[in-house]
């Protein structure tokens, strides 16, 4: 599909006095992007996701990273971080507080550009490559900040690092492409956040790249969570790399958005390299939310274990997509795969695809997708202690979204994203004095 | 409170309850015993409103009102409380919301305001107390992962935040050990008072020699065979249920 020409003359204006391992890789991005052009559902891997409207949209690039306390307050997480706030994609040094723990250090990418580049020239596009997809490319070709992360050898990092991604309702909607570049060097211990957040009806194009290296036995709990608003394109595609004795445990949480693409794909590249994709998607009124992952298994004893849950109300579309790959040879492999959804109207649709491509013969793989109803036994349960009906389904919902939630080991974030699922349920649930203080 | 008037009720098609009459007032304990296959928990799921049971005769009045006309949770609301024989695991949700909003249902019902968080809070630690319960088991799911002992003890926890106006117990004895058979006995003798009724149903007299009941009635086959005081749970421990079946329907 023809690109728009406004974005071919923007992939076409390299910025002035950049470094040109940089500006070549911008070109190769723009070549790439310019050959395949944007997905169409011909597409397999876009085959439920529709970006043919996206691809006539015109988005601008924001100017200034304005946005008063008030604002930001709002949108936040009330966690004790070292923080990163992005305006529109452009970072805001004023609202961070970007004092990072011994041993580690948060950059925005905007300023590594200016420091010592030798590792940085490896780093951008080492695991996506060129071609991981158009959005890669596009990123590659566009970005203009994002975040350099590095965890020190043997440092075990109790703050998490927070990035918050703000997106404003503009005049016109704008686009931005944040590059998020992690090292977590061997024996390592880190929490990454990654918030993206529209404030309401924010029109805007997030695509972001995050591109993560686990150097040996290093251990990584990333989360995301995307609470765009209900008029923007979000697209991301994490890339993780993972050596030997490594952990990574992703959280994958979307609740905004009106399209939004989430590309996960880690390799596990040595032995006792583990896995853990937890992932919760709500969609209602028209929200579209599709993800995908992929897990290679491309050496033995390496683990994986995958758990998605999706709820969807309304007309809202909701697209699970998990391939797990074993490479020839990889033996004594564990790879499990779940995907549970609940459609809470008749007209909600889930296209759920799990994918095994086993090529060693020692291994233990299952996976499973249900799309269901609640248990009437506990809608009946529910009841008999005077719950009216709907409400008891209101609570199994978010029962449903629980197994998932639990594992964040954050509070605020828990609390946030309860709170987030609840208020999303349906009015006829009542559900929201529910989810109120009630820590004793 | 309770009036029961020649119930019959079939599930499936088969007839079990054959004419059932029950009277029970304010203040009363009563215990239902029988053998396997009597009817006791046929009773019990008609009292609570459970699908699949459908009542062919008869009625059902409960504090004036026509109980088969109720919704099960208006049942519950107006003050029938079942505590159950299999309580549900319910993964997911966890104990603190089931009782908030249980009793603000309740609440609601009766035109009450919702109960502000500190003072539910409160009542809550207080009851969990009582009932010997850890208070992390709060933020646990619904009875998942729960052993008999603590299934049966959340059950009456429910009742002591809920204050049901008759407790129905169905076979809340079983599977207790002699520990958490006095707590849970305790729990019920707590509810006790001259306004409140509690309906027990059991195969065992064990649960009688801690709950001491005021009436206690036989059934078989679907019908009350013979009711008297407590010593009549007596005699059945010591003589079984023969006799009952070989004596005239009183």
């Amino acid at each position: 599909m023809s690109l728009p020409e406004t974005l071919v003359k923007r992939l076409h204006e390299a910025p002035v006095g950049e470094p040109e391992w940089l500006a070549e890789k911008r070109r190769a991005g723009a070549s790439h992007l310019e050959t395949v052009g944007f997905p169409t559902r011909r597409d397999e891997a876009w085959k439920y996701t529709d970006m043919s409207r996206f691809s006539s949209l015109e988005f601008g690039q924001a100017d200034s990273a304005e946005l008063d306390q008030a604002r930001l307050d709002a949108l936040k997480l009330d966690i004790d971080a070292c923080r990163l706030v992005f305006v529109d994609g452009l970072f805001n040094a004023e609202l961070s507080d970007a004092a990072a723990s011994v041993g580690v250090t948060v950059t925005p990418l905007s300023q590594a550009l200016t420091g010592d580049q030798h590792g940085l020239s490896e780093q951008l596009g080492q695991l996506t490559g060129i071609d991981f997809s158009a959005f890669t490319a596009l990123n590659t070709a566009l970005t203009k900040e994002g975040v350099v992360v590095n965890i020190g050898k043997g440092q075990a990092i109790e703050t998490p690092i927070y990035l918050l991604f703000i997106s404003r309702n503009n005049a016109s909607p704008v686009m931005s492409h944040p590059r998020i570049l992690v090292h977590c060097e061997a024996e390592s211990e880190a929490t990454l956040i990654e918030h993206y957040v529209g404030e309401q009806g924010a029109a805007n194009l997030t695509n972001v790249v995050t591109e993560i290296q686990m150097s040996p036995a290093s251990r990584l709990s990333h989360y995301k969570l995307q609470e765009a608003s209900q008029s923007e394109y979000h697209v991301a595609s994490i890339q993780v790399d993972q050596r030997r004795d490594t952990n990574f445990t992703s959280h994958n949480l979307n609740l905004g958005g009106a399209v939004v693409r989430n590309d996960i794909v880690t390799d596990l590249n040595d032995e006792n390299a583990t896995v853990d994709l937890l992932g919760l998607f709500f969609g209602q009124d028209r929200q579209h939310i599709d993800n995908h992952t992929k897990v290679n298994h491309n050496a033995p004893r390496t683990y994986s274990n995958e758990n998605y849950k999706g709820i969807l109300d309304g007309r809202a579309r909701g697209v699970f997509n998990g391939r797990v790959y074993i490479k020839r040879d990889a033996q004594q492999v564990l790879g499990y795969q779940s995907n549970a959804n609940l459609l809470l109207s008749d007209r909600a649709e889930i296209d759920t695809k799990p994918e095994l491509e086993i090529y060693a013969d020692d291994v233990q793989c299952s996976h499973g997708t249900t799309t269901g109803q609640l248990d009437e036994n506990a809608i009946f349960a529910l009841r008999a202690r005077g719950i009216d009906e709907q409400m008891a389904r209101g609570l199994l919902t978010l029962a449903f979204a629980n197994e998932v939630m639990q594992r964040i080991r954050h509070g605020a974030l828990t609390d946030r994203v309860e709170r987030a699922v609840a208020g999303k349920l349906p009015d006829r649930f009542n559900l929201e004095s529910l989810v109120e203080d009630t820590s004793l | 409170m309770l009036e029961i008037k020649d119930l019959h009720a079939t599930v499936e098609g088969n007839e079990i309850l054959k004419g059932i009459t029950l009277s029970i007032k304010p203040g009363e304990v009563h215990a239902i015993m029988g053998p396997n296959g009597a009817g006791k928990s046929t009773l019990s799921a008609v009292l609570a409103g459970r699908d699949g049971y459908e009542v062919t005769q008869g009625t059902i009045t409960f504090d004036g009102k026509d109980l088969m006309e109720m919704e099960v949770e208006e049942r519950a609301q107006a003050g029938l409380l079942m505590g159950f024989q299999y309580p549900v695991e319910i993964p997911g949700v966890k104990n603190i919301y089931l009782l908030k909003s249980a009793l603000n249902a309740q609440r609601a019902a009766h035109g009450l305001d919702e109960m502000p968080a500190p003072e539910f809070m409160k009542l809550i630690k207080e009851k969990i107390a009582f009932m010997k319960m850890d208070s992390s088991f709060l933020h646990r799911a619904v009875n998942e992962g729960f052993s008999g002992g603590e299934k049966k003890r959340n059950e009456i926890l429910q009742m002591l935040v809920l204050q049901p106006k008759l407790a129905l117990l169905d076979e809340i004895d079983s599977g207790l050990d002699i520990d958490a058979m006095k707590v849970v006995a305790e729990g019920v003798n707590s509810l006790r008072d001259e306004n409140r009724a509690i309906l027990m149903v059991t195969h065992y007299q064990r649960l009688l020699d801690h709950i001491t009941p005021d009436q206690v009635h036989v059934l078989i086959d679907g019908r009350i065979a013979k009711s008297g005081d407590r010593h009549l749970a007596e005699e059945l421990e010591a003589r079984g249920y023969e006799w009952v079946i070989e004596e005239p329907a009183a």
